[in-house]
């Protein structure tokens, strides 16, 4: 059985365009949300506070909820359904990180208690106070960044062999790390950076397939923040791990076109790039579709029957698995074209680009 | 390769057995007793998000150990003064860094100076002559002293909890030490976290001092304290109306003894009230100083402070040889028991704060449970039936790698005793996925081959070289992002990181390795003609 005939030759390089502008649409729509929102929509591990999830008896309104948290003037928290209808779950999260944390889901359980009766069952009570939440933000953002790092250095090594310059490249990116934390920057302008020095050693050094996939990486991480910005979730830690797994997968899916475009180019040199780039494409396209759907189906599982728990993280895995494929071929591919029709001087290479 | 199929036959089969063996303890209990001997017999950890728990990480306040530290040097120097009948004007700490001395006659400065670096090595001593031509010392703690103590108060304060959580009775607890002064508690399965934080926290500092009968407790309390007391406040709570009520004593500073002299602390009940209360019983020097102490203020009033708070200040009717003391108050089975523990475990160095806690009810790690295996089993069986529909026989092939993986990863978490989290079971799922995708590279070159009319056995060898190289560099490039997970994560996240690299790990194998050895046997060996692929 097959569902891609092996003859299958659809024009994906053609309609790149459309393919720049969405994606440059979404990207500059999740910035402009970010901005908008002033930052990600932390959750407990990184901004400290409380997190509750309590499950009631029967059906109250948050209003009620929060009637009930007067007493220990917590009417102002934040407070959500949860989990599946007819459970009755609820989240409070408690921003302040100012009050005294510690015994505080105690209080709450009484005066959840003291309104509503014994039925009151507390699941679960994350408290983080300031301290921690800032140390951890400090490592997700490192492992954010050494994750660059590793990726980097290992994709100029694979793909251009040129493993002395990923040797050059981890220098200079430690350099910068250096040079930033002496000037006691923030790690996110430090990730930022770090992205700026890759990308630019990538042009410097003609490393252009390291380029394309780190450029595919960047929008794929960008857009699924994008996304859990619009849906209103919150980025805990394994919403960070969820990331750093997409990076993984995207990089994978890259990786195999990319591996598939330079047999081609070797193996048919006469031919345009154009053509090789598209005949690459649909070549791996019954593998690409295969892995992303069983991925997918895996996932969507996990999303509809993993419970509430988990279901942020599945979320962000399901994003990532359609924009990782989506970009392999919309984004680093068409990257690569732009990079041949630009860098090519070459009077023979000049006649296999088409405009 | 086909000449060597009996040993890598050998070598999937050997695998294969090694991975039941080691997930054999967690799906049952009963073991036979030979087996024990040889065979692995640890069940899988589970993660506190999966069976309920409480993790606690602690701060040490250890700049209050080092002040404790030098309020200790300053009664060790006084008595020093009085044995060398030195007198004194001002002695006092300044905050953590240094001790300030003020004598009264000029020649004891040098006396005082050769004594000081001798006995007070930890100290560096300055000194100088005020106007009045008074010797002016400042010893200042030096940062090696400072560090050591703060290091020794962090590496007391785990000792003592890991007493107290001993003597409490949890199952499996897991406590050390982190940097900055932190201290990092999980336990799992525990039914009551509020006792258990509360059994944690307590610094549970016993300090006997003598009520100040000579001054007047509403005097001091309009703010005159007279030199060398302090107020501290019983706090009672009203029967009736259950008010809480603070009544102040004047006491005398100098603390008497403390609870470091106690050999055991026991819940008894009393006969009259039918209340427990917790008995004391003190060691031979405590015993002595007690004694002393009772004996020189027969008829005044010996408060039991507790944690900066009075407990209770009774009248000392007689001297007291025997060494045992009570404390009483309305405590509840529970309470008493618990103040028996912390007293026996010995008082914490310095008090601790709770920066982090994560609580998980025993119920929602169930539940948690099981609907991560819910989900695995669903998406499972819908990649299994998909692989068998859209490749044949070839299909089935993955299948059983599929399987193979699911078994590899759970006896890989036995092997490393690693921690089976929520997020783990999630990535058990996305292996089940990606582990797919190694065998649908493979097959899809396979077709190719067929495809360009080469043998079947020609087609098996071309797709396998061919997809090799592609299916390392796609799973290595996971495996970095799982390893960098692992090492900045916490938790439910570096369960995640685990069981995605063992899963990695183990696809790589069957997937190269062992669904060869498939197909060899099949169109080798079994002399297959056709490729069901």
């Amino acid at each position: 059985m097959e569902f891609i005939k092996p003859g299958i030759n659809i024009d994906f390089i053609g309609k790149r365009k459309f393919a720049f502008i969405f994606s440059a649409t979404m990207i500059i729509l999740t910035l402009f949300l970010l901005i908008w929102r002033g930052g990600p929509n932390y959750g407990v591990d990184f901004s400290g506070g409380v997190l509750i999830q309590v499950k009631l008896d029967q059906k109250r309104t948050p209003s009620e909820i929060r009637g009930a948290l007067k007493p220990v003037r917590l009417q102002d928290s934040i407070i959500q359904e949860f989990g599946e209808k007819g459970q009755f779950e609820h989240l409070i999260r408690v921003m302040e990180t100012d009050i005294e944390l510690s015994g505080l889901s105690d209080q709450v359980e009484k005066a959840l208690i003291q309104a509503f009766g014994q039925g009151v069952e507390m699941r679960r009570v994350e408290m983080v106070g300031p301290k921690v939440g800032k140390d951890l933000r400090q490592k997700a953002l490192f492992a954010i960044f050494y994750a660059i790092l590793f990726i980097a250095i290992y994709i100029s090594g694979r793909f251009e062999l040129k493993w002395v310059m990923s040797i050059v490249m981890a220098l200079c990116l430690a350099f910068v790390v250096y040079i930033t934390s002496s000037l006691g920057m923030s790690v996110t302008w430090l990730i930022f950076l770090a992205i700026m020095v890759t990308l630019g050693l990538c042009w410097y050094l003609k490393l252009k397939y390291a380029m394309g996939a780190i450029i595919a990486l960047v929008h794929d991480v960008t857009i699924t923040m994008g996304i859990f910005a619009l849906t209103d979730r919150e980025i805990s830690l394994s919403i960070i791990a969820a990331f750093l797994t997409i990076v993984g997968y995207s990089l994978n899916d890259t990786i195999i076109v990319f591996d598939r475009i330079r047999e081609n180019l070797r193996r048919f040199r006469r031919r345009p790039f154009e053509e090789n780039m598209n005949t690459s494409i649909n070549e791996t396209l019954s593998r690409t579709i295969l892995t992303s759907t069983t991925t997918l189906v895996v996932v969507l599982t996990l999303f509809i029957l993993g419970g509430a728990v988990i279901h942020d993280f599945a979320f962000a895995i399901l994003i990532g698995v359609f924009v990782g494929t989506y970009s392999s071929i919309f984004v680093a591919s068409p990257i690569l074209l732009i990079w041949e029709s630009t860098f090519t001087n070459n009077v023979e290479d000049k006649s296999r680009i088409s405009k | 390769m086909s000449k060597n199929l009996g040993w890598r036959g050998a070598i999937s089969l050997f695998a294969v057995i090694i991975g039941c063996l080691y997930l054999i303890p967690s799906i049952t209990s009963d073991l036979p007793a030979w087996w024990s001997n040889i065979l692995p017999r640890d069940k899988i950890h589970l993660g506190l998000d999966l069976q309920g728990g409480m993790h606690l990480v602690l701060e040490v306040q250890s700049l209050k150990a080092v002040e404790s530290h030098l309020e200790r040097v300053i009664e060790e120097m006084k008595t020093d003064l009085r044995k060398n009948k030195i007198r004194y004007l001002g002695l006092e700490r300044e905050g953590t860094e240094s001790i300030s001395l003020t004598l009264i006659r000029e020649k004891d400065g040098d006396t005082f100076k050769d004594f000081a670096e001798i006995n007070y090595p930890d100290f560096e001593v300055e000194s100088t002559l005020n106007n009045e031509g008074q010797p002016e010392f400042h010893l200042a703690f030096l940062p090696k002293a400072k560090a050591r103590i703060i290091k020794m108060a962090v590496e007391q304060a785990l000792e003592t909890i890991r007493n107290r959580i001993d003597q409490f009775g949890v199952s499996e607890p897991d406590i050390r030490p982190q940097e900055n002064n932190r201290l990092l508690i999980q336990l799992p399965g525990i039914k009551d976290p509020k006792r258990a934080i509360e059994l944690i926290g307590k610094t549970a500092l016993l300090e006997f001092k003598l009520v100040d009968e000579e001054n007047s407790v509403e005097e001091a309390l309009k703010g005159d304290i007279p030199p060398g007391d302090e107020i501290l406040y019983q706090v009672k709570i009203d029967q009736k109306t259950g008010q809480k009520k603070k009544i102040p004593f004047l006491l005398k500073r100098r603390t008497l003894l403390t609870g470091e002299y106690l050999t055991d602390a026991r819940v008894q009940i009393d006969n009259q009230y039918n209340e427990p209360y917790v008995s004391l019983s003190f060691d031979s020097r405590g015993a002595r100083l007690f004694s002393q102490i009772t004996g020189k203020n027969i008829k005044k009033r010996l408060a039991i402070v507790l944690d900066n708070k009075v407990n209770s200040a009774p009248v000392i009717q007689d001297k007291i040889s025997g060494g045992r003391a009570q404390i009483t108050g309305r405590f509840s089975m529970d309470e008493a028991k618990d103040l028996a523990i912390v007293l026996r475990a010995g008082a914490l160095p310095a008090p601790v704060k709770i920066i982090e806690e994560r609580t998980v009810g025993p119920s929602l790690g169930k539940d948690s449970i099981e609907k991560g295996f819910t989900s695995m089993l669903i998406g499972g069986v819908v990649v299994i039936l998909f692989m068998m529909i859209y490749y044949n026989l070839s299909g089935i092939i993955a299948d059983i790698a599929l399987l193979l993986n699911i078994l590899f990863i759970m006896a890989g978490l036995a092997f490393f005793a690693a921690t089976l989290t929520l997020p783990g079971i999630a990535g058990i799922i996305l292996t089940i996925g990606m582990s797919v995708d190694a065998n649908v590279l493979i097959f899809e070159r396979i077709r190719e081959e067929l495809r360009l009319g080469k043998t079947p056995r020609a087609a098996i060898e071309g797709g396998y070289s061919k997809a090799l190289v592609t299916i390392l560099d796609a799973q290595v490039t996971t495996l970095i992002a799982a390893l960098v997970l692992f090492q900045f994560g916490t938790g439910p996240v570096r369960g995640f990181a685990v069981t995605l690299s063992i899963g990695i790990l183990a696809s790589l194998f069957t997937a190269i390795f062992l669904t060869r050895v498939i197909f060899d046997f099949l169109y080798i060996q079994r002399g297959m003609k056709k490729i069901r692929i």
